[in-house]
């Protein structure tokens, strides 16, 4: 095994290939990080020395996202992806057997440092669970046979490569397209549509075409692009934000596979719109199997003119798009949390104002928006406003990519007009025994049986795309208690509400799932939702009490059941705080216990 | 004239300061006997809580013994005050709670040298240590709290008549500390 | 002649680029905060000074004053947000007041008198966090620490050093030093460093000095914190620059 002793050399070489650029140091973390699988003290040391930024900063960066360790991780690092989804699937069993297989406890590397166990957020692939990522490559439909097999691949050392390409495949899954997905588009065709009108009048289209992001806040798209333009600067932006870390998500997923044209047309056209030369796109890691498929896409289209100097032909248009990856950091698809983190930072939400309109990227204008905002927009200006808006209702035009998982027989990609019901979409999916749909994912809506009628669109149900369907199986405190943990994984710590409330909405729910809740932690719940609402710095903090609320109003007996009569109960167990003592005491006598009921 | 309120106190991990700056309100201790009676207290030596108004307790809870009693307590009581740091945030004993439990009885019992001549006490009349040093509201549900180390007599003077008035006890500055 | 926002009823003039914190503190009216430093840029994190404008809430010392603005800040609402935020940050760390040095100069334990804070309610998460006490001269009690970043922008921007910077996520963020050791010191850190001076709570400590000040004597032991922050507060002029150090400031 080679030593550290080359680490220099390889970091030269990789400070060379990002021109020694300090806003690429979440880059060049990643890929110290893919090198042996963790960073080792020295690269932080010597990439600080290099950078010229303190090493206490770098530190802070690597230690931020979840797929980079500052400790060896093992030679395999296997995550769960741990979204209800995931977990309706199976894999908390699936995952046991794995342990106990290799031998190890979730999160601890094996003694032989050959492999660690343990979850993680949700990794988009909710339509083929339950999945895991191992060593950053995503891996489908897992079933104990193929999880064995994955044991035994890794007790024999047997690289990643030679793994079967069976276990790699990520089906698309398209259900019903519309729109979007039947688009014959060939790239270029919207390019020079817009270069006839003019990036003026391509804002004025957009705006026209009442587009409204597809990421999630619904900011209409045109007036953000208008803004950018106006804005005072001079080196525009456009980023666009394919981090889709909200769980039972992947609409982007599929949007890069099948129709990356499309969206770098659309980023390409918003560069035209707003006057930026350089591009971002933010892949989340766990999307990492997609990055080389997209810069063979960029390539092409750089070959073909499409980006570039002189884009096809038109003089002084000038754009290039470049690919950063994420590691594991949910805030990060929070916009300016991304901004941050394309500049390699902490990926820590910005105050606001000012805004990534007028101070963005580098403290330039930067047009942000979802990949399938960028896909909507070329549509719009390659078929005209006019017949854009003719879809969907009027005012959520056009068409949305909704994303459903969990209890029905098909799920996958599902394209709609804006304006269609829950129900609808049950209907098209198979779901017969639906109690709940989560539409829009943990920070979103718990819509309950009687709402089912309710429609997908900015007037009624605002959604980003999720659509989790639970039958009466479920049961929806364990599903709002998934959502709690992941919030308070995902929390950036930045400010007090919400670093400390999200964990201790965590604990609360986890004392009523012990058995020990009572009427006083629902009362908690309560008061931590109201500061998290009120005072929380992002999204994040203020969405994060949604799933307890929202599960609470209608599915409160599922809290209550659990609830002990008693009005207050330790949130420990009593008797089991006295188990280490009895063992080093060697007692079990009467007063070697505690029974609450007889204390 | 209305009848006098019963008040229990008693320490658990506490290391009876409280209880001094109880005793600390000084004269005022004789207007506050017009309105009061003492139960279970180090005052009375009585040995086991009664239905009370008002219960007291010092210390926080570091072993099975500290838990019958503040169950008895929280039974007894209508109201249950928790005083000073120790009851109220887990104090000195929780500067424990970082350690295993196992290193504690291990290092006090059988490392260092001493009367427990090698091995770890286990008479069963003796109660068992907790894990984790708790302070009371997380073991059973507190009403009140006095902070301070100890909190003055002052301090415990102006609570207990706001309460004994029926307001909602202020401390105000100089009176609430932490320390 | 300046513009002016309603605070509590009081008109409260401001100039551009001011923030509701600065304006309000400058024509003295108090707003309880504690990232919040005249010499520093906002920092937005801590949420104490969270005021309400219509049915909005925002932090006031990252909010940029306007002219017209009706906002409410000493409401029961607000201060028993206020309160909660307090005693969260008593349970996430490991607050013993009565060994603590900083006992009677420290803000956090000022602002609990302040809002009646009796006790942090919540679980207390006691969490692990050994101290550092390497270098000679100086202790650092991360037990205590509130993650407001102050010592961070002192370090880098004030002092040019970059002694400290935060790592981590969620609740287990943590500060960290310079170092590859991790160690105080094997920094450059010195005592007559700003980001000594600047922690509002007991963990940058230097050593030998603690517990001098009798009780009785101490800052917060004379006036309350909300008398005493007036007099910090700069009466006018600009509040630092932009810090590449530290989160969220850009
Ligand atoms: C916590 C949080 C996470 C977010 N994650 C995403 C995401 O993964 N993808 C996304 O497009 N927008 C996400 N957003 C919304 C973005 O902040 C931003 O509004 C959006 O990308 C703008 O693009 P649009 O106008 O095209 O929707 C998130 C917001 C928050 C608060
Ligand atoms: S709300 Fe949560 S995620 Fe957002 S800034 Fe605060 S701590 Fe970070
Ligand atoms: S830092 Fe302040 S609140 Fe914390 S223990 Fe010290 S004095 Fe108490
Ligand atoms: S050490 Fe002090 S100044 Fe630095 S972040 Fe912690 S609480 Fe703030
Ligand atoms: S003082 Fe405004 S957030 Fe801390």
């Amino acid at each position: 095994m080679t030593t550290t002793d080359d680490l220099p050399v390889f970091l030269d070489a990789l400070l060379a290939r990002h021109g020694n650029n300090p806003a690429e140091l979440l880059q060049m973390l990643c890929e110290t990080q893919h090198r042996r699988g963790w960073i080792a003290p020295q690269a932080l040391t010597y990439l600080a020395q290099r950078l010229d930024i303190p090493r206490a900063r770098i530190e802070g960066v690597a230690s931020f996202y979840s797929f980079l360790h500052l400790q060896p991780h093992g030679e395999y690092r296997v995550l769960f992806s741990d979204n209800i989804t995931d977990r309706m699937l199976g894999s908390q069993v699936l995952m046991e057997k794995m342990c106990q297989q290799l031998w190890l406890q979730p999160g601890k590397v094996s003694e032989d440092g050959l492999v660690s166990i343990n979850t993680t957020s949700c990794t988009g692939m909710c339509d083929q669970g339950p999945a895991m990522l191992v060593n950053g490559r995503a891996i489908t439909r897992l079933t104990h046979q193929r999880v064995q097999e994955i044991g035994s691949l890794i007790r024999n050392r047997t690289p990643l490569e030679d793994w079967p390409a069976d276990f790699f495949h990520v089906d698309d899954n398209i259900r019903r397209s519309g729109l979007i997905l039947d688009n014959t588009v060939a790239p270029g065709d919207v390019l020079r549509a817009a270069l006839a009108l003019g990036g003026k009048d391509v804002v004025e289209a957009v705006k026209d075409s009442g587009l409204r992001g597809r990421g999630g806040a619904g900011f209409p798209t045109g007036l953000k692009w208008e803004a950018c333009r106006n804005a005072q600067g001079t080196a525009k932006h456009v980023v666009c934000n394919a981090d889709e870390g909200e769980p039972g998500t992947f609409k982007d997923r599929v949007l890069l596979t099948r129709h990356a044209d499309l969206v770098f047309e659309g980023m390409t056209l918003c560069a035209l719109a707003v006057g930026a030369q350089r591009g971002f796109l933010y892949l989340r890691g766990e999307y990492r199997y997609l990055l080389e498929p997209l810069q063979a896409i960029l390539q092409r289209r750089r070959d073909n003119n499409m980006l570039g100097k002189n884009i096809l032909g038109q003089t002084g248009f000038d754009f290039d798009i470049a690919i950063h990856m994420g590691a594991g950091a949910y805030i990060c698809g929070e916009e300016s949390a991304l901004i941050e983190s394309l500049e390699g930072k902490r990926g820590v939400p910005r105050n606001r104002p000012p805004f990534p309109v007028t101070h963005g990227y580098l403290q330039q204008p930067t047009a942000l928006d979802n990949v399938e905002t960028f896909c909507s927009a070329a549509l719009a200006v390659q078929m005209g406003a006019e017949k854009f808006r003719a879809i969907g209702t009027p005012k959520s035009t056009g068409s949305k990519l909704i994303s459903v998982s969990g209890d029905c027989p098909r799920p996958g990609i599902y394209e709609y007009p804006f304006g269609v019901s829950v129900r609808e979409i049950l209907q098209d999916c198979g779901a017969i025994d639906a109690c709940a749909v989560q539409v829009s994912g943990p920070s979103g809506i718990c819509v309950a049986q009687s709402e089912f009628d309710r429609k997908l669109g900015f007037e009624d149900l605002p959604t980003a795309g999720a659509f989790m369907v639970f039958d009466d199986s479920r049961d929806l405190f364990e599903v709002a208690r998934n959502f709690v943990h992941f919030f308070a994984h995902e929390s950036c710590g930045f400010c007090t509400p919400c670093r400390v409330g999200t964990s201790m909405l965590k604990q609360t729910m986890d004392k009523i799932a012990a058995g020990h809740g009572t009427r006083h932690d629902l009362n908690e719940i309560e008061n931590l939702d109201k500061v998290l609402q009120t005072s929380s710095h992002c999204g994040l903090g203020r969405t994060s009490c949604n799933p307890v609320l929202h599960t609470l109003k209608h599915f409160r007996p599922a809290y209550e059941n659990r609830l002990k009569s008693l009005d207050f109960e330790p949130a420990f167990d009593l008797d089991g705080a006295l188990a280490r003592a009895r063992q080093m005491t060697g007692r079990d006598d009467v007063g070697a216990h505690l029974k609450p009921e007889d204390v | 004239m209305s009848k006098k309120l019963r008040i229990a106190t008693t320490s658990l991990a506490g290391c009876f300061g409280c209880h001094m700056s109880i005793l600390d309100i000084d004269e005022r201790l004789l207007a506050l006997l017009e309105l009061v009676e003492f139960d279970r207290s180090p005052i009375t030596d009585i040995k086991h809580c009664g239905p009370c108004d008002i219960g007291i307790i010092e210390g926080g809870i570091c072993n099975a013994d500290n838990v019958h009693v503040l169950y008895e307590f929280r039974k007894s009581c209508k109201i249950l005050i928790a005083i000073g740091s120790c009851a109220i945030t887990g104090g000195l004993p929780a500067q424990r709670n970082h350690l295993d439990l196992e290193s504690c009885l291990t290092e006090v019992y059988l490392t260092e040298p001493g009367l427990a001549h090698g091995h770890i006490p286990n008479d069963p009349e003796l109660p068992l240590p907790l894990d984790k040093v708790h302070p009371l509201h997380e073991v059973v549900k507190i009403d009140y709290f006095i902070p301070g180390c100890p909190p003055s007599g002052d301090a415990i003077w102006k609570f207990l008549t706001d309460l004994i008035a029926g307001k909602t006890p202020e401390l105000g500055h100089g009176l609430i500390k932490y320390d | 002649m300046s513009d002016t926002f309603q605070l509590d009823g009081a008109s409260v003039p401001f100039e551009p680029g001011q923030t509701v914190m600065q304006a309000a503190l400058a024509a003295g009216h108090y707003i309880p905060h504690l990232c919040y430093h005249p010499e520093f840029k906002p920092h937005g994190s801590c949420k104490l000074c969270t005021v309400k404008i219509g049915g909005r809430t925002a932090a006031s010392c990252t909010m940029p004053a306007e002219a017209g603005l009706n906002i409410e800040s000493d409401i029961e609402e607000l201060n028993a947000l206020r309160r909660t935020l307090v005693q969260m940050l008593f349970a996430e760390g490991n607050h013993f007041c009565p060994s603590c040095e900083k006992s009677g100069n420290c803000m956090l334990q000022a602002l609990g008198y302040d809002l009646e804070v009796h006790t942090a309610g919540f679980r207390h998460m006691y969490p692990d966090r050994p101290l550092d006490a390497s270098h000679p001269d100086i202790l650092l009690d991360f037990n205590r620490c509130i993650l407001c970043e102050l010592c961070v922008r002192a370090s880098g921007e004030v002092d040019g050093k970059n002694v400290f910077a935060l790592s981590g996520r969620g609740i287990t963020k943590h500060l960290v030093v310079n170092a590859e050791s991790g160690l105080l010191k094997d920094t450059n850190i010195a005592l007559a460093d700003k980001a000594m001076h600047v922690c509002p709570v007991g963990v940058i400590l230097p050593k030998r000095v603690g517990f001098s000040v009798p009780i009785g004597k101490r800052k917060y032991d004379q006036r309350p914190i909300s008398a005493q922050a007036l007099d910090d507060a700069p009466r006018q002029g600009d509040a630092g620059g932009s810090c590449a150090s530290c989160e969220g400031t850009s």
